[in-house]
């Protein structure tokens, strides 16, 4: 299976991620797809990560975190925060198919970013869903 | 599970490389990386056991050029190959879009090859993708132990065992001298690639 995403969702998705996640202050922001592919990369223009093994790591890590989630009897294990001494990095589900990577630094208020990724995510579904698979 | 991105002009594709333990998949991911390092940017990442056996997989971005204006970014993993590590195989599979079989050339190892296959087959069942259908070539590795006296299955018995219904594309290789291994990962995007070129716009 494949799947296109047009330039008019890619658009939305970048300027949905901006307005809702970059200005308040993170360092990246990554869509990625389960299979690990790099859907939108964004950043503050001050970091320059491998994103592509970022986002092969983060697929698997989230891949192995959610058949840990069904051995323990857990449908899954939808959002995975991992704090670091001064960036750190969460994860959420978007669908089955879709992860949201947001790095972001200890000046940044993990709840109100959780609630801000909560409602970016509504956007991003909505562009998501018009995708054409094959 | 192949992505394209019209903005971008990029296609990225997940290429695994799967086969019995032992049988040389990060080897080949080594030699290709080896050949490949000046003129990307990325290491190639290993999740590995004390040991130096693949835990979970290794990942290296490859890229081939273009394909119809669009660049193609390709992804290859490998899989963990011991029987244990199951449920991280199959992990790993997931988005898959085409495969390279690294089979174990030494006599000893005919039957590793063959269970390895099978489970292949039934793990990418688990997603829905019939083996029949997905692109996939086979490497026969190890070819040069028969120069140090090794015994090694003949190319038909391999392809018996294991090609016999499927009739992939297969190589003779030696993944620790390179021998073949750019050709079978060539051998493995272009098939891909045929098969998701007509999506392309």
């Amino acid at each position: 299976m494949s799947y296109i995403l047009d330039q008019e969702q890619l658009d939305g998705l970048e300027e949905a991620l901006t307005t809702d996640l970059m200005t308040l202050g993170i360092q990246s922001v990554i869509l990625i797809d389960m299979a690990g592919n790099v859907i939108v990369n964004l950043d503050d223009g001050k970091v320059r990560h491998d994103v592509y093994s970022l986002a092969a790591l983060a697929a698997g890590n989230f891949g192995a975190v959610s058949a840990m989630a069904s051995i323990i009897g857990e449908e899954e294990f939808s959002l995975l925060f991992h704090k670091g001494k001064s960036e750190n990095i969460n994860f959420t589900k978007i669908m089955d198919d879709f992860l949201l990577v947001s790095i972001f630094g200890n000046d940044v208020s993990l709840g109100y970013l959780r609630l801000k990724i909560d409602e970016v995510i509504k956007k991003v579904k909505v562009l998501i869903e018009q995708t054409r698979s094959t | 599970m192949a992505f394209i991105n019209t903005k971008t002009k990029e296609v990225q594709v997940k290429l695994v490389f799967v086969g019995p333990g032992r049988g040389g998949k990060t080897t080949n991911l080594e030699y290709i990386f080896s050949r490949i390092r000046h003129r990307i940017e990325s290491d190639m990442v290993s999740i590995k056991t004390q040991g130096d056996r693949t835990l979970f997989f290794d990942f290296l971005p490859f890229e081939l050029g273009a394909i119809k204006g669009y660049n193609v970014k390709t992804q290859l993993y490998t899989v963990p190959g011991q029987v244990k590590y199951n449920a991280t195989r199959k992990l790993v599979l997931k988005g898959v879009d085409g495969i390279v079989f690294v089979a174990d050339s030494m006599v000893d190892r005919r039957e590793n090859n063959i269970t390895a296959l099978n489970n292949l087959s039934e793990n990418l069942h688990f997603y829905d993708i019939d083996i029949a259908e997905l692109p996939l070539v086979f490497q026969y590795n190890k070819r040069d132990l028969a120069t140090e006296g090794i015994p090694i299955l003949d190319v038909e018995t391999m392809e018996k065992d294991l090609n016999a219904t499927l009739k992939a594309p297969s190589f003779t290789a030696s993944a620790l001298k390179g021998d073949n291994v750019i050709p079978t990962v060539k051998k493995a995007i272009s098939t891909t690639m045929v098969a998701i070129r007509e999506k392309l716009l």
